[in-house]
């Protein structure tokens, strides 16, 4: 698209020469992001915990989760604009909604899946409702509730960059921006931050997903041996 | 201690688990549910902390109706260990034992202190155990720490449903021997649930014995085993059952056979001798060749006195064998074979020279105490005075 010939190095050096409004643009970026992924955790874990209370509910709520995430995300960001105007406020929005699905089904598969035994346990030694939760429910559903917020965060990182166009900030702006003036530089000094931003994100979360990973505890003492659990697993 | 009256419960599914349960758990007694599976053991036992609640009937602790306590109040002040296992997998051994200490909100000097005190009270180490995983540990130890977590903050009920059914025998009978060990220093007052006769005969205090939501017989093991109160009972205590009208078949020496008398080939070595009877606890060895044809017999003694040439083999050293019966032999005849010659055992061999099977004091007493217990006090004071 570009008509003439540039290089790594003059990449480089436009994104040295603009690396104060790239690097604001980055911080906004990740806000926006933490913002609306935040904010779908807040709200969806405890939709996700509804819906391993009732079955009946569970698959409403699902249903409405999953049709948000199915509109096209310039679709219902320019939804959302009719409501909340040109701004931030839309963007955090979109992103919050386009977040809830995964992380509500993920909380919801997390619960469901933990083993009954260790509920009945948690309840035998006199946990309230609320204890059980937090100190068996939740730390057992870890993993998963940590996989949804990873595919929510990644997939908020891409929604994020077409922000400009309800008014939003972020990588975005100077990507829009390299369209508009016909100049890659722009485009790629907007685009790969992004991409790296996402490929960050998924590998930080993924790692510490491993790190709870229940099968893979272990005390942290040396050459521990392993033995295999006998615990029957149903 | 604890008491049900006119208890029942039925299902939401409309299924009557349990029909009309009026029972007594006395103070400081170990008794044992036992049944066979779904007949509702562990919808009785978890009524007691209210797990569940019972359609109708009361449960009374201590004379107060279980239903007016708050519940988590009740369960933390009653042990619970779970059928199959329930420690938490995301915390550490430490950690799950001190669980119920920490839901009293116990300051933590006097919680790590009971910890420590609880993991040596179970045989484990709390150096080596207190901070590993339950998936770093075999499955007895992770048994005695669902135990030692019942036991924590030191309640005066402790249920426990089928506890032990998942373990292998040999660390089964350990955690018995522990469990009684605890029980004689401790005298809670333990509901224990399991399907195993054998391991409510060695710990109960008191057996309940259920079949379909009922309570068929209640008393200690001694009562249970000498006056069943029907069939069932019987069967279940597996004893073979006797009427009064039919006289007892007499029985043949076929019948009362040990299940694997230790054989040896005649070319093997004295060392491989003495191992072979250390693993299977035993004496003496029975020589067969390759045809099963029985050859001799070799003592310990044969074989250590003959220890220091390398190059013997048992063949060299057995004995022949003295007295042997044929197959079909009546027991009495057999009885008195080993009781003149002072045998503590005899082989049975066919026509053909074949060894077949073997019979020894032990096997002899307890096929006896299966027909009929009352012969085996007799027997055994006639194998007394002649050993
Ligand atoms: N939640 C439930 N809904 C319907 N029926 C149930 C429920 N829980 C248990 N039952 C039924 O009640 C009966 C008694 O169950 P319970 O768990 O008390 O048996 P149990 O004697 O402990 O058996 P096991 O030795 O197999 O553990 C069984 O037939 C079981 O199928
Ligand atoms: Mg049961």
């Amino acid at each position: 698209m570009g008509n003439y010939q540039w290089t790594i190095a003059d990449l480089l050096s436009y994104m040295g020469r603009n690396s104060d409004l790239l690097w604001e643009y980055f911080v906004t970026h990740v806000i926006m992001v933490l913002a609306g992924v935040g904010l779908a955790f807040v709200i969806g874990v405890p939709l996700g915990v509804l819906c391993s209370r009732n079955e009946k509910l569970a698959r409403s709520i699902l249903a409405v989760t999953s049709t948000l995430q199915v509109i096209p995300s310039l679709a219902l960001l320019v939804l959302l604009m009719l409501a909340f105007g040109l701004g931030t406020t839309t963007v955090v929005v979109g992103l919050l909604l386009y977040s809830l699905n995964p992380i509500v089904r993920n909380t919801y598969v997390g619960l469901k899946q933990v083993n009954p035994s260790y509920v009945e346990a948690g309840r035998g030694v006199g946990m309230s409702p609320m204890q059980l939760l937090f100190k068996v429910r939740f730390p057992l559903a870890l993993t998963y509730m940590l996989t949804g917020l990873r595919i929510a965060a990644v997939i908020a990182i891409g929604v994020a960059t077409i922000a400009p166009l309800v008014g939003g900030d972020g990588l975005g702006r100077e990507i829009y921006s390299g369209l508009n003036g016909q100049n890659p530089l722009r485009i790629y000094a907007g685009a790969i931050p992004a991409a790296l931003l996402a490929i960050v994100a998924d590998l930080v979360l993924g790692a510490l997903q491993r790190r709870l990973n229940l099968s893979e505890r272990k005390s942290s003492r040396n050459g521990s041996k392993k033995e295999p659990s006998a615990s029957p697993t149903v | 201690m604890i008491e049900f009256q006119h208890v029942k419960k039925v299902y939401d599914d409309g299924f009557q688990a349990l029909k009309e349960i009026n029972l007594e758990f006395k103070k400081g007694e170990l008794t044992v549910l036992i049944g066979p599976s779904g007949c509702g053991k562990s919808t009785t036992m978890k009524m007691i902390n209210r797990l569940m609640t019972p359609s109708s009937g009361k449960i009374l602790i201590n004379g107060k109706n279980v239903s007016e306590q708050n519940p988590v109040e009740l369960r933390r002040n009653i042990g619970y260990v779970i059928q199959n296992i329930g420690l938490f997998p995301h915390m550490t051994i430490g950690k799950n034992v001190a669980v119920v200490p920490h839901l009293k909100k116990w300051d933590k000097a006097a919680i790590d202190k009971r910890v420590d005190e609880l993991l040596r009270l179970v045989n484990l180490d709390p150096e080596v155990y207190r901070d590993r995983y339950p998936s770093e540990l075999s499955g007895g130890q992770q048994q005695r720490i669902g135990v030692a977590r019942a036991f924590a903050a030191d309640p005066d009920v402790i249920l426990m449903d089928e506890p032990f059914s998942a373990l292998d025998p040999i660390s089964r009978e350990q955690l018995q021997d522990e469990l009684i060990r605890l029980q004689e220093e401790l005298n809670k007052t333990i509901v224990f649930v399991t399907h195993d006769m054998d391991e409510a005969i060695k710990i109960a205090d008191t057996i309940v014995l259920m079949k379909d939501g009922e309570v068929i017989q209640t008393g200690s093991p001694e009562r249970i085993l000498r006056h069943p109160a029907n069939d069932f009972v019987r069967t279940f205590i597996g004893q073979k059952r006797m009427d009064s009208e039919t006289s007892i078949d007499i029985p043949i020496v076929d019948e009362v056979t040990v299940p694997n008398p230790v054989t040896i080939f005649p070319s093997r070595g004295l060392a491989e001798a003495i191992k072979m009877m250390e693993r299977r606890k035993v004496d003496s060895l029975f020589i067969v060749d390759r045809q099963h044809k029985l050859q001799g017999i070799v003592s310990i003694y044969n074989v250590l006195d003959q220890y220091g040439e390398e190059n013997k083999t048992v063949k060299d050293v057995m004995k022949p064998i003295g007295y042997l019966v044929r197959p079909g032999t009546p027991l009495p005849d057999a009885v008195k074979m080993m009781s003149e010659h002072r045998l503590t055992n005899l082989a049975i061999v066919d026509d053909t020279g074949k060894f077949v099977g073997l019979i020894t004091r032990g096997s002899v007493v307890k096929h006896l105490s299966e027909v009929y217990p009352s012969i085996v006090d007799s027997l055994a004071n006639t194998f007394g005075e002649e050993a």
